[in-house]
């Protein structure tokens, strides 16, 4: 599964994980799949929410007309 | 030589007439300071500059006709008579109207504009972009060492860690301010990879907010193909940017709890997805709980009481696991509640049926004794999805 993993594409997959397993039509041995994967879903987006903050950038634009990232502060 | 002597009411009376009329109606920018509002309604207060200050006055009829607040500290342009007060020897600015320094002229400029841009458009709800709900890059065009960028930074990290936050300095008042932060919008979008951006400063006067009311921003910010949240001053400050703008922010500190939901709500939500799962999960292993013991009670599987057990065991551990896998460390014991339940399922009695076996039964009990049985006799065999009625031809022992 992708580590940068978008908060919308998990929650759509995830309430589409609980829907299946509510409806109760899924076999146990696919029930037990989708449900780890909504677990690593539900691991992977906390993991990001508890995320080491990221550094700040500082965007400039060069005489060439290139974009520079540096290091903002 | 015979001395004029005056009395106090004579010399008074001669300054005032000097004062009063040598001095026409004149206009007076100053401070207010050491506002006194009388309960009669009169509004007594000093204007001041640098060098020097004036008692003025503005009467209740005309107090209430002002069309602003005044308050201490505040600069206000005056139109008024000086006037002597014989009785305490002073003199004060009698006050006609009174208009804020210089707001005049913008105040004029900011209608004009915002009545121009609206009849183009720029304001329509209908070219307003929404914001992405999960924004994970987002841009900020403000002075790099203003408070509204530490309100916005200290703000969207503690919200959203694990943003990628970009900032593109620019002037923010004073000459240049205005296209400086233009071109800041459009080099952000030529730049392109940014979900959202917020444009703004903190609070000021109405000359310091004044680039975010040039036309010149109202332009970028409505060719902006990024959403863009306007934050600019305080709550009570509007300005040409934020009708144009995608979202008005009251403030820079809001434009940051605006843009991004904060990381324990969505963690909430994703925790409420999960037990939901769980709940799910735990229902559909207690139809199959129910479905076992059926089975174990159902006549004809009485016999093979070891297995059952074996299998209701199994049911529970699975069940047990399930509930603790939630607790935390789901991915360990996840690999071991799907292997168990691989195994489980091929214990059932309905997947040995499956594979071609069958149980015969005469009189609803399992044959196992053929000696029990006897020739014509009707007995019924159970196949994995009916059951089949026949009559012994012959009994081989």
């Amino acid at each position: 599964m992708k580590k940068d993993i978008k908060f919308e594409t998990a929650l759509q997959r995830l309430e589409k994980i609980v829907e299946q397993l509510e409806s109760g039509e899924v076999e146990l041995d696919k029930s037990i799949k989708i449900f780890e994967e909504g677990n690593e879903l539900v691991k992977l987006c906390l993991e990001k929410l508890n995320s080491a903050e990221k550094k700040v950038k500082q965007l400039s634009k060069e005489s060439d007309g290139t974009f520079t990232l540096e290091d903002f502060e | 030589m015979e001395k004029k002597i005056y009395s106090v009411s004579d010399i008074t009376s001669t300054i005032k007439s000097l004062l009063e009329e040598s001095l026409p109606t004149v206009w007076v920018e100053g401070e207010i300071s050491n506002l006194k509002a009388h309960y009669s309604g009169h509004l007594y207060f000093s204007l001041k500059d640098s060098g020097a200050q004036i008692s003025a006055v503005i009467w209740k009829s005309r107090a209430g006709l002002l069309d602003f607040e005044p308050a201490d500290g505040q600069q206000i342009r005056a139109l008024g008579n000086i006037r002597l007060y014989e009785k305490s020897g002073r003199y004060q600015l009698d006050i006609i109207k009174a208009q804020p320094a210089g707001k005049g002229d913008l105040q004029e400029a900011f209608e004009k504009l915002k009545a121009k841009l609206l009849s183009e458009g720029l304001f329509d709800a209908e070219n307003k972009k929404s914001l992405q709900e999960f924004p994970r890059k987002i841009a900020i065009i403000t002075s790099p060492t203003g408070a509204a960028i530490r309100d916005i930074l200290n703000i969207l990290k503690r919200r959203a860690p694990y943003l990628d936050l970009i900032v593109r300095p620019a002037k923010v008042q004073g000459v240049g301010a205005a296209s400086d932060i233009a071109t800041a919008i459009k080099e952000i979008n030529e730049y392109g990879d940014v979900d959202a951006l917020i444009v703004g400063r903190g609070g000021g006067s109405l000359e310091d907010l004044w680039a975010f009311n040039e036309e010149v921003v109202a332009r970028a910010i409505y060719e902006s193909k990024i959403p863009i949240v306007s934050a600019v001053g305080h709550e009570v400050d509007f300005t040409i940017a934020d009708f144009v703008a995608d979202l008005r922010a009251p403030t820079p500190s809001a434009a940051a709890e605006l843009i991004v939901t904060d990381r324990s709500e969505l963690a909430g939500y994703f925790m409420g997805l999960q037990s939901q799962m769980q709940r799910a999960i735990s229902g559909n292993l207690n139809l199959l709980i129910q479905k076992v013991s059926s089975l174990q009670n159902s006549y004809g599987l009485r016999r093979s009481g070891d297995l059952i057990n074996q299998y209701a065991q199994r049911v529970d551990e699975l069940s047990a696991r399930c509930e603790k896998a939630f607790l935390g460390q789901f991915s360990q014991k996840q690999v071991k509640l799907s292997n168990l339940a691989k195994r489980i399922n091929s214990l059932s009695p309905q997947v040995t049926l499956a594979r071609g076996y069958s149980i015969t039964y005469a009189n609803g009990k399992i044959i196992t004794d053929i000696s029990k049985l006897k020739k014509w006799q009707v007995i019924e065999t159970e196949v994995a999805n009916g059951k089949i009625e026949s009559t012994i031809n012959k009994l081989k022992f």
